[in-house]
């Protein structure tokens, strides 16, 4: 292993104070930084090591002395003398209602294990909002009115379930777990793809991830690199593939293996990692803290895996697995 | 950046609309048309189209105005012009309330069942409206009524705002309005409206009008003359702000203590301070005239009847900050202001007091005018910053702060309407004597919005320190023959108040002590045939439409918020009573102290003051 050469210059440390204690860490640090080199579990949605921070989540939050409100940890810089609380009532207050507001309106149930660990630990209630209110028909919530909305109902809580998008054969969006977190638009976007095939539209609860006029992703910008599915924390977007056997009850990660090898079609030479259930690739994904990926992709890597797996005959019909003519 | 073009044809009309804010396209690349032997050779990325960006939201707004509502071919097109990818304008077309994404009608009337427009009779009104033209929304007849959140006229509730669109778009409104002349103009036929005013009763009564220093012109000049606004001391104060020097204007300001006005209270000539000394370059100023928040519409007062006074005190501010460059955030709901203010900021240009070289004294000063769209949300600075550069305006987490990182992340001085026009009198008689009026901690005078339940509602100038009943006083007090009930002052984002508090001195200090906010000055009277518990509904229906939903505490604490209290008004409690009013408790901590912005961390502070102060949904009628 070769000892890495720091190309930028030494940072000076910043003291501060995280719970009493102290703690020194290199300037520009964040608050997150600053208590993860501390051991102290901070939990995160919308953060992604490898995204700039867009601290919209707010369950990160932290009490820092001498600010009105609370500040996220995620974005916020450290500064000298710092006074930083991870653990007052207030933290957990706002903590607990942060996970209880999304848990009351969004189907976390493919969210990481540690979500509901923390649910847990910060003893979120998201049922005291009441039985959740059916779910949109399909497009409903696409088409509504910036500044308007219909009357709460029944006791009813609003929820955004609403029907999986199913518009092309590689992913599906099933909003329904989306908690807004503006991570695939960041990965679309600036942060990874360059690609802005979405956006986010709307506004107040009505805000949704969205295309142009809400056209189906084979009628938008799209390039199908799966990057937007590599960093959604909630499932929201996933790989048809697993999509499919979710669907018929066939998916079951204990069954499954991970195979990390080299993307085969051109010279960046990609980490990949294929998960496999019984022989047949079910979705591709890239380690995070690789450093030619950082967890991207392009369409290739992601989805160009059929060529291992058909074992038709040459002449028979194709996989109706394989790429869809458009993402050529 | 490889954009993938909107596969539709804008009409010549919505092509002509958009030309008219952009100028014609440069190239066959650029949505102009396709010249082989130009375009087939050459092809330029489109750095210099992302930097007017900013042209943006303009351009949505001439394509709303021309066809009614943003068509795909429209979108598409102003998408290739800017070189901004469809998805991202699209999100920037579906934030804003006054554009629409789904075919609408040409002619189209808002009217507002907001706060001060339920106490003159709104709801009653839509009912009407219902019966005389159909359901909200409807759009078989070639107009539409829709719902609107406070349109800034509540002096002469219920209110109404009229959009025209088409080659020669139009919008206005009438308040008062009646149902049949919301009819009469949907159906184009002639109607007659009510005689204008300056919505400042003072400026009507000689011996009042001698102690205004803010309405001091209000009423008094035309509007739209630059000679009639210098014969009354226009441009008196850029002359003295002049042979200050900016560091001598900066000194006056700091020396008066003046706060701002647009809600939080900052010391103005702090931030000017600290915006002149930043290294960056460019500075800008931008003057806050987004003024939305339920109840208020002094902002609207000045711009209206004296437009040339806030185009003189951002050049001021532009002058000591150091910034050539200024925009006007103005609300979209304002178009008399608009046209009026646009008429001056061109008077002025004309005649030398902005441009290149202003009054001949060598320092370079522009305004621009931007229109909001219909968001709250668009007046916190930093959404609005956003909303002028073209994005979607979702406020940003501070720090860094405005003064550092501003609009186009540059050194942004920002200040309200009212704030800027103080820094007129300020340079008129000098920074120490304008910290003698008022209280030692508010100096100056203040706008307040006094409407609902009074005899006179309107803006009044009042001394900073006046008692809230001296102010009611000045507005005729409660109408005759009815009791007080509730004030709110600050507006939505405010508090209410009881009957006990009319000895309350308005100035900052004292309303902090009472654990209110005088806000943006709303000062909004009920009397006892209002019904409270409808009154907090509306508000919460306010918050829940008017979050930009970035943030989970604002996006769904709104949602639950509104809900919660349907839930008390209803009588179907989850629980108890007790229970319920213990979940909004912790739904308005949560967005108190985890929201990003002001929006979120006030969404509570109304609704949280009425069920504290009154006995609300407690199954009685309230």
């Amino acid at each position: 292993m070769s000892v890495p050469v720091p190309l930028d210059p030494p940072r000076r440390l910043v003291e501060l104070e995280v719970d009493g204690r102290p703690v020194r860490v290199p300037e520009g640090s964040t608050i997150l930084e600053a208590c993860r080199s501390e051991g102290i579990e901070t939990p995160t949605l919308c953060f992604l090591d490898t995204l700039t921070p867009v601290n919209v989540c707010r369950v990160c939050v932290v009490e820092v002395e001498g600010s009105r409100v609370l500040a996220p940890a995620c974005s916020r810089r450290v500064e000298p003398g710092m006074k930083v609380r991870t653990d007052s009532d207030r933290v957990r207050t706002s903590r607990r209602m942060v996970l209880e507001l999304l848990a009351s309106s969004v189907d976390l149930s493919l969210a990481s294990p540690d979500v509901g660990r923390w649910m847990r630990d910060y003893g979120a209630e998201p049922e005291r909002y009441g039985p959740p209110a059916p779910a949109a028909e399909a497009g409903e919530r696409d088409a509504r009115r910036a500044g308007h909305h219909e009357e709460p109902v029944d006791g009813l809580a609003a929820t955004v379930a609403q029907p999986v998008k199913v518009d092309n054969e590689l992913y599906v969006r099933d909003y329904s777990r989306c908690i807004l977190c503006y991570k695939c638009v960041e990965a679309c976007g600036v942060e990874a793809q360059n690609t802005f095939a979405i956006a986010v539209a709307g506004r107040g609860f009505d805000a949704r991830i969205s295309t142009e006029f809400a056209v189906p992703l084979t009628e938008s910008a799209c390039v199908y690199c799966g990057n937007c599915i590599g960093v959604c924390p909630t499932g929201a977007l996933m790989f048809k593939s697993e999509h499919d056997l979710r669907r018929q009850g066939n998916w079951d990660e204990s069954r499954q293996r991970v195979v990390e090898t080299i993307c085969p079609y051109c010279g960046v030479g990609c980490h990949v990692e294929l998960h496999v259930q019984d022989d047949e690739i079910v979705k591709v994904t890239s380690p995070l803290d690789h450093d030619i990926t950082s967890g991207h992709l392009c369409i290739k890597g992601r989805f160009g895996y059929q060529f291992t797996q058909r074992r038709a005959p040459v002449g028979a019909s194709p996989d109706p697995g394989g790429p869809p003519e458009h993402a050529g | 950046m490889d954009l993938h073009p909107i596969d539709a044809e804008p009409t010549a009309g919505e092509r002509e609309a958009v030309d008219l804010v952009l100028g014609p396209p440069e190239s066959g690349w650029r949505g102009g048309e396709w010249r082989p032997e130009v375009d087939g050779h050459v092809a330029f990325g489109g750095r210099a189209e992302r930097e007017r960006r900013h042209l943006l939201l303009p351009a949505l707004q001439a394509l709303q105005e021309r066809a009614g509502w943003i068509t795909r071919g429209g979108l598409g097109y102003v998408c290739r012009r800017l070189a901004v990818p469809p998805a991202e304008a699209y999100g920037v077309a579906s934030f804003y309330g006054l554009l629409s994404t789904e075919p609408r009608p040409p002619r189209v009337a808002h009217v507002c069942d907001d706060l001060a427009c339920r106490t003159a009779g709104a709801l009653e009104l839509a009912a009407e409206l219902e019966r005389l033209v159909g359901p909200e929304g409807a759009t078989e007849s070639g107009s539409a009524w829709l719902r609107s959140p406070c349109l800034g006229r509540c002096e002469r509730a219920p209110a109404a705002l009229f959009e025209q669109s088409g080659a020669d778009s139009y919008q206005w409104s009438v308040a008062p309005v009646t149902a049949e002349q919301v009819r009469a103009i949907l159906a184009g036929e002639p109607w007659e409206g009510p005689a204008p005013s300056d919505g400042a009763p003072q400026t009507e009564d000689l011996g009042a009008r001698a102690g205004l220093r803010l309405l001091r012109r209000v009423g008094l000049v035309d509007p739209g003359s630059l000679d009639d606004y210098r014969a009354n001391g226009g441009y008196a104060a850029l002359r003295r702000a002049v042979e200050l020097g900016p560091e001598g204007v900066i000194r006056e300001v700091k020396d008066s203590g003046l706060l701002g006005r647009g809600g939080a209270a900052f010391p103005t000539g702090v931030k000017w301070e600290a915006v002149a000394r930043q290294p960056v370059r460019p500075h800008y100023v931008v003057c806050n005239a987004d003024e939305s928040e339920p109840g208020t519409f002094k902002d609207r007062v000045i711009l209206e009847n004296d437009p040339f006074s806030v185009v003189e005190a951002l050049t001021i501010a532009g002058f000591a900050t150091g910034a050539e460059r200024g925009f006007v955030y103005l609300r979209g709901e304002y178009p008399l202001a608009h046209r009026r203010l646009v008429r001056a900021i061109e008077a002025a240009g004309a005649r030398g007091f902005l441009g290149e070289d202003v009054m001949g004294e060598g320092f370079r000063f522009d305004i621009e005018v931007r229109r909001g769209a219909g968001a709250y949300i668009a007046g916190e600075e930093t959404a609005l910053f956003n909303s002028i550069e073209g994005r979607r305006p979702e406020p940003r987490n501070k720090p860094p702060f405005p003064v550092t990182h501003g609009l186009f992340g540059k050194p942004t001085g920002i200040n309200n309407v009212e704030t800027l026009v103080n820094v007129l009198e300020i340079l008129r008689i000098g920074g120490p004597a304008f910290a003698g009026i008022g209280t030692p901690e508010s100096t100056g005078t203040r706008l307040f919005c006094v409407s609902g339940c009074v005899q006179r509602p309107g803006v009044y100038e009042v001394e900073c320190g006046t008692r809230l009943r001296d102010l009611l006083g000045l507005a005729g007090g409660v109408r005759a023959g009815h009791e007080l009930r509730a004030i709110l002052l600050g507006g939505a984002a405010g508090a209410f108040v009881g009957p006990d508090a009319l000895d309350l001195e308005l100035s900052f200090e004292m309303a902090r002590s009472a654990g209110v906010t005088l806000g943006s000055g709303v000062v909004m009277v009920f009397d006892e045939t209002v019904d409270l518990g409808d009154v907090v509904l509306r508000i919460a229906r306010f918050f829940r439409d008017e979050s930009c939903g970035q943030c989970v505490p604002c996006r769904v604490g709104t949602v639950r918020q509104e809900e919660a209290l349907h839930r008390l008004a209803a009588g179907r409690e989850i629980g108890s009573r007790e229970q319920e009013l213990r979940l909004l408790s912790e739904i308005a901590q949560v967005m108190r102290d985890a929201s990003i912005c002001g929006l979120g961390q006030t969404a509570a502070s109304a609704v949280q003051s009425a069920l504290q102060r009154f006995q609300l949904f407690d199954g009685r009628s309230s």
